[in-house]
């Protein structure tokens, strides 16, 4: 304690009452609205029809399974909500519901099967979100909890899952050799390659007279060997409880193996492999003005020390190398009691900001601190002064430090994410553990308008070396639709559909979402290395 | 001259108590006895010295003679103090004390004795000239004798036990017809309860006034009375709420004279030496007879000590060791006067641990509340704790909450303050019918009689629907437990609580209510800490936690603060308390454990207590409210009913078995034909 008091606190320059910050919190007030109407048509599933029909058998939704699986009141970090929105073929959601959760004391990364969606059957959306959350169980070495009841896979998609699909399977027993669980509870049909599902699990629990676990069905049996059966005697829960020895617990009905499932969680009795947080202190700037402070337009700069002191214990900042690489904001503080180093944005990324940022998560390793990075970033600077100074290999070496560090990373999307950016702050691609999006949020390889811009100019370059002239009208309408694709392209919304981040939220839960985040990577050790690539010097 | 330096006090709770507090003020070492079931109560622990008696049953412990005569021996007690009930009005324990070299602190067992048996007593009133009630207390019990005496005396006249006091063994008998079944039953419970099975039948009185004079005698000769007390307010021939004065008598000052004298000439008459009660019937029309004469310290005599400003327990003890009364004697104490001053007005209410809303059965269990705020003019004397056990061996009474006042309606206010405000949880109580009593427009108006319950209070309370604030609040009692857990447990535990990054749904919790079940759902809105958007049933409210405790809560809705007592009692249990009102909330488990349904048709104990007989057989075929199992309990005899016709499935039990509350007695099939 006494050595979080000898940290200053963070003074907010912000003016509350002038146009900017009004325009931002009318803008971000009106995206939240617009994706709590998006969350709404994620949580209905299969829509009203297929709900009705799934409740009238007496089933629980997925989202009722998952909150009774849940320690009650303990939060619950769903992951790839809006995933699949508008994308072709696709529901809002997809057909699976997933994220990590509280059950029996230990945080488990929970999968639900969306029944109501095309039966649960897997499409190539729901596959890539399982396929996410494969990964974050593995990373975080969470407890899986998975409550199952799939048609299998979407048929008519079969050449987009089945080939990668297999690497679920993988996933899981390599997560039981090392020692991270998989619980799994089989509410209704899980057949053909679902039925590997509780075959790959260390624990299985099926609903009597309602889980189905078989490789192929009646039809097909009949097809492929003429025996005529039924479903029950074939793969039913008593079944395979009492004969196969699929099953391991036979549950009563769906609360009972709801009750099993946390039993089985409370006797592994998990332990958190990271250091337990610190004690911990709100901060004393308010989150509430994140959304007047986060820039709409992301090509308006914002100042990240305002979002900072908004989200960390105390408002407390250890600032590093403040006057050295200033587009790179870095420095110490804790999150939840979570101690943290912070990488944050503040304008393009410049040879020293970048040398900064790599020398900092040097340090982090050393002290295996994890790394939380605010990312707002147009890319690092062009020109030939700055390729003489060697910005590629200072670039370079952020990137180095970002991909071969080993301590937790966690992501925040504040604005603008364009170009190798994204990369050297710790994108999606760089496995941070856990990456979520503010709703203002633009990301792209470069702008529209810079894209329409250089389209301009190679076709003006095109044009003048074949001597013709320019087709202003046809360039003009190819710029704008370059620009429109692009723009629509970069949305966060459109990020966040394919699963190009774990979920967009609500700027003013940031500090909850971290905490939530750093929690469940805490249940992996957090060790850093000294261990990087060659740095080009 | 004796002196008291040693005192033992054969008998129990708050009573041990209330005599230890004065034995404390005078310097008198104290010495409790106690049975199996009361070794961690507060007045074994509050005594100098504690010897066991026996096992929890009373006759092999409070009532076992030689036992506490050998505590008395082992202990160097050299007085014995009775208290009330037990073995208070024993004449051959006093004489077996008195034997033993030691000071029995109560009048002479002749005194006792004469008082002991109603027949002499009133005979020895009667001769003494005070009016007795018209009545039989002949030696022939013959059951047809009694029956024609009923019928001379004029109905209804009331049956009661020759040797008992305090209710059991009376029956009220309201036409010829019914005499011969409560002539057996008034004679088994008198039986049971005090031995002699030996009945009285005298005149009932309509809506009469229970008023009792207290009287005090010294071994010089003098006997004065310290006015009266009235206890009209009784169930099951019961006190349960007295004060004194008496509204009566304070209007009718010439009354409370007349009524005085007769009593002082009661105790000139046998000779009385200390406390003793002379208790008395007022009619209507201000007639008055005698009804008997307690010869102890009564329960209810902290209502005189209030209004006196006398310490009864003090003043007995200088009687017992000869001295003369403290009293300055003033003219005409033989004719009515009283030496002891009258100020002010005090009311006392039994709090009994009992179900009023289920024919007053006692009830038992942990108290797991149990705590009384200080208020001016309020006095408590309890021999209960948050924690102590509530046995089915004793009397269920917990506690009497006491108020004076300047006038009646000070006290009244004072006492329906503390009922209100003391926090009582774990057993089912009066404390509710108290209040409903105390509130009650004839009771303000002190238009009391003896049927005042059955006349205004009959009728179940109405049931008013569920406080939704008052169900959240035990809702947040869980809250905060699973936040502490979260803590505990490397969560981060700041997170508001039940965050969701996607919210689907509000929170649930089940609870229920007297049985009837409360759907609660709530949801934390994130960005107002500690406001809960909650829906109780069908309605909404926003509720926003101002403060929470481990037992408390205040909450604020639509502008309006409160505070909460809310705590949990039980694994499954949550008590609220508002304003007097206890609610005693149970947790629905959200995963039923598998095969732990109700047995249908299952007729389960009321009560704990012991199966007297069986009236059932395994293929019986039984009729709805027919007699399955008689069970006695608390001294009181319930008996089980089959809930619906059908065949007697099962018989669980036999007669002399111990049985537990909810324990299953019988099934009845009512499918079989």
């Amino acid at each position: 304690m006494v050595a979080t008091r000898a940290v200053p606190r963070l003074r907010s320059r912000v003016d509350v009452r002038s146009e900017a910050f009004t325009a931002n919190r009318e803008a971000a007030l009106a995206s939240l609205a617009s994706l709590a109407t998006l969350r709404v048509k994620a949580n209905a599933g299969g829509g009203e029809k297929y709900v009705a029909r799934h409740k009238k058998r007496g089933k629980l939704l997925p989202r009722e399974r998952i909150e009774l699986l849940l320690d009650r009141d303990a939060p619950f970090l769903e992951i790839g909500g809006l995933a699949g929105h508008d994308v072709k073929g696709e529901t809002t959601g997809t057909s699976v519901v997933g994220g990590v959760g509280v059950v029996s004391g230990t945080e488990c990364l929970v999968v639900a099967s969306e029944a109501t969606v095309k039966g649960g059957a897997v499409t190539p959306m729901s596959l890539a979100k399982s396929s996410r959350l494969a990964d974050i169980a593995e990373q975080n070495r969470l407890v899986g909890v998975s409550l199952i009841e799939s048609a299998g896979a979407d048929l008519p998609k079969q050449d987009q899952i089945f080939v990668k699909g297999g690497a679920g399977f993988r996933s899981l027993t390599q997560r039981s050799a090392a020692r991270v669980p998989t619980v799994c509870l089989v509410f209704g049909s899980s057949t053909a390659g679902g039925a590997y599902l509780p075959g790959m699990s260390d624990y299985v629990v099926m609903v009597k007279e309602q889980a189905q676990v078989y490789l192929a069905g009646p039809p097909l049996v009949k097809m492929a060997t003429g025996e005529v059966t039924d479903h029950e005697s074939l793969g039913g829960a008593a079944m395979h409880a009492s004969v196969s020895g699929v099953s391991d617990y036979l549950a009563e009905d769906e609360r009972d193996a709801i009750r099993l499932g946390r039993q089985i969680v409370a006797h592994l009795e998990i332990d958190k492999a990271g250091p337990a947080p610190g004690p911990v202190e709100e901060p004393v700037l308010d989150a509430e003005e994140l959304l007047g402070i986060a820039s709409a337009d992301v090509k308006v700069p914002f100042d990240p020390r305002e979002v900072i002191g908004r989200i960390v214990d105390g408002s407390r900042f250890s600032e590093f190398k403040a006057l050295y690489g200033k587009t790179i904001v870095c420095g110490w503080a804790r999150i939840h009691g979570y101690p943290v180093g912070i990488l944050a944005n503040h304008g393009t990324l410049f040879s020293e900001s970048a040398n900064k940022g790599a020398q900092f998560i040097h340090l982090c390793n050393q002290r295996s601190i994890p790394l939380v990075f605010l990312q707002n970033t147009t890319g690092f600077m062009v020109g030939a002064k700055y390729e003489a100074e060697g910005i590629i290999k200072n670039g370079a070496k952020l990137i180095n430090a970002v991909s071969n560090s080993t301590v937790p990373a966690v992501t925040i999307m504040t604005g603008a994410s364009f170009g190798a950016g994204n990369y050297g702050m710790s994108g999606r691609a760089y496995a941070p553990r856990f990456l979520f999006t503010w709703p203002n949020h633009r990301i792209a390889v470069m702008g529209g308008k810079q894209l329409a811009g250089v389209l301009d100019i190679i076709q003006r370059a095109a044009a003048a070396k074949k001597g013709i002239e320019v087709d202003e009208q046809k360039l003009g309408v190819m710029k704008a639709m370059t620009e429109q694709t692009i723009d629509k392209q970069s949305t966060a919304l459109y990020a966040t559909a394919r699963l190009w981040d774990d979920g967009i939220i609500d700027p003013r839960d940031t500090r909850t979402v971290l905490a939530l985040s750093l929690s469940a990577a805490h249940h992996a050790p957090v060790e850093g290395t000294m261990d990087f690539g060659v740095f080009r010097h | 001259m004796r002196t008291i330096e040693t005192l033992l006090v054969a008998n129990r709770g708050e009573i041990a108590r209330r005599i230890f507090r004065t034995c404390r003020e005078l310097g008198i070492a104290t010495v409790a006895v106690y049975s199996d079931a009361d070794a961690e109560a507060p007045f074994v622990r509050e005594a100098d010295q504690a010897l066991r008696l026996g096992p929890a049953p009373s006759r092999e412990s409070y009532l076992n003679v030689p036992a506490i005569l050998a505590a008395a021996e082992a202990s160097g007690a050299d007085a014995v103090h009775p208290g009330y009930g037990f073995l208070a009005e024993n004449a051959a324990f006093a004489e077996a004390v008195a034997e033993a070299g030691l000071v029995f602190v109560g009048p002479t067992p002749e005194a006792i004795r004469s008082m002991g048996l109603k027949r002499e007593a009133k005979a020895l009133v009667a001769a003494a000239g005070v009016p007795v009630i018209p009545g039989y207390d002949g030696a022939d019990q013959d059951p047809a004798v009694l029956a024609a005496e009923a019928v001379r005396i004029g109905f209804p006249v009331l049956l009661k036990a020759s040797a008992g006091g305090g209710g059991k063994g009376m029956k009220r008998v309201d036409g010829p017809d019914d005499l011969p079944a409560a002539i057996e039953s008034a004679k088994r419970e008198a039986r049971n309860a005090f031995g002699d099975d030996v009945l009285l039948v005298e005149k009932y009185v309509e809506r009469p006034r229970h008023v009792e004079i207290q009287i005090f005698g010294d071994t010089h000769g003098r006997v004065v009375h310290l006015h009266e007390r009235e206890c009209s307010l009784q169930r099951r021939h019961q006190k349960v709420i007295e004060e004194a004065p008496s509204p009566a008598l304070a209007a009718n000052p010439a009354l409370r004279v007349r009524m005085g004298a007769a009593a002082v000439k009661v105790g000139r008459a046998i000779g009385y030496v200390g406390a003793g009660t002379v208790e008395l019937i007022l009619s209507q029309d201000g007639s008055f007879y005698f009804l008997e004469v307690n010869t102890r310290l009564q329960v209810e005599h902290p209502v005189t000590e209030e209004v006196t400003g006398l310490d009864l327990v003090r003043e007995q003890l200088r009687v017992a060791e000869g001295h003369p009364l403290s009293l300055p004697v003033v003219e005409g104490e033989d004719e009515g006067a009283s030496p002891a001053p009258l100020t002010g007005w005090a009311l006392e209410a039994r709090l009994y641990a009992e179900d009023p809303d289920g024919g007053f059965l006692p009830q038992s269990g942990t108290l797991t509340d149990f705590a009384l705020p200080a208020l001016a003019g309020v006095r408590v004397d309890t021999g209960v704790e948050a924690g102590s056990e509530v046995s089915i061996h004793y009397d269920p009474m917990l506690a009497k909450v006491v108020a004076r006042g300047a006038d009646r309606e000070e006290a009244r206010r004072r006492l329906l303050n503390a009922l209100r405000r003391m926090s009582v949880a774990g057993v089912t109580t009066n404390r509710a019918f108290l209040v409903r009593a105390l509130r009650h427009p004839a009771f303000v108006a002190g238009d009391l009689h003896t049927h005042f319950f059955e006349e205004h209070l009959s009728a179940p309370p109405a049931t008013r629907p569920v406080d939704p604030r008052a169900a959240f609040a035990a809702v947040l009692v869980g809250v905060r437990e699973r936040a502490l857990a979260r803590a505990a447990a490397e969560l981060p535990a700041g997170v508001p609580s039940g965050y969701r990054n996607q919210p689907s749904q509000k929170q649930h919790a089940e609870l229920e209510l007297d049985g009837t079940p409360v759907h609660v759902r709530y949801q934390h809105q994130v960005r107002r800490p500690g406001t809960f958007d909650v829906e109780v049933g069908d309605a909404a409210l926003v509720v926003r936690v101002v403060t929470q405790t481990a037992d408390s809560v205040v909450l604020e809705a639509e502008g309006h603060r409160r505070g909460y007592r809310a705590r949990r009692t039980g694994p499954a249990e949550l008590h609220v308390q508002v304003s007097g009102r206890a609610l005693t909330f149970r947790e629905v488990p959200r995963f039923p454990e598998p095969g732990a349904r109700a047995v249908a048709g299952g007729c389960l104990a009321p009560m704990p207590g012991r199966v007297v007989s069986v009236a059932v057989a395994v293929g019986d075929r039984v009729t709805a409210g027919k007699t399955l199992v008689v069970l006695e309990a608390m001294k009181m005899e319930h008996t089980v009913t089959a809930p619906e016709d059908g065949v007697a499935a099962a018989v669980h039990v036999a007669a002399g078995d111990q049985v537990d509350a909810d324990q299953l007695l019988v099934t009845v099939d009512a499918s079989a034909e």
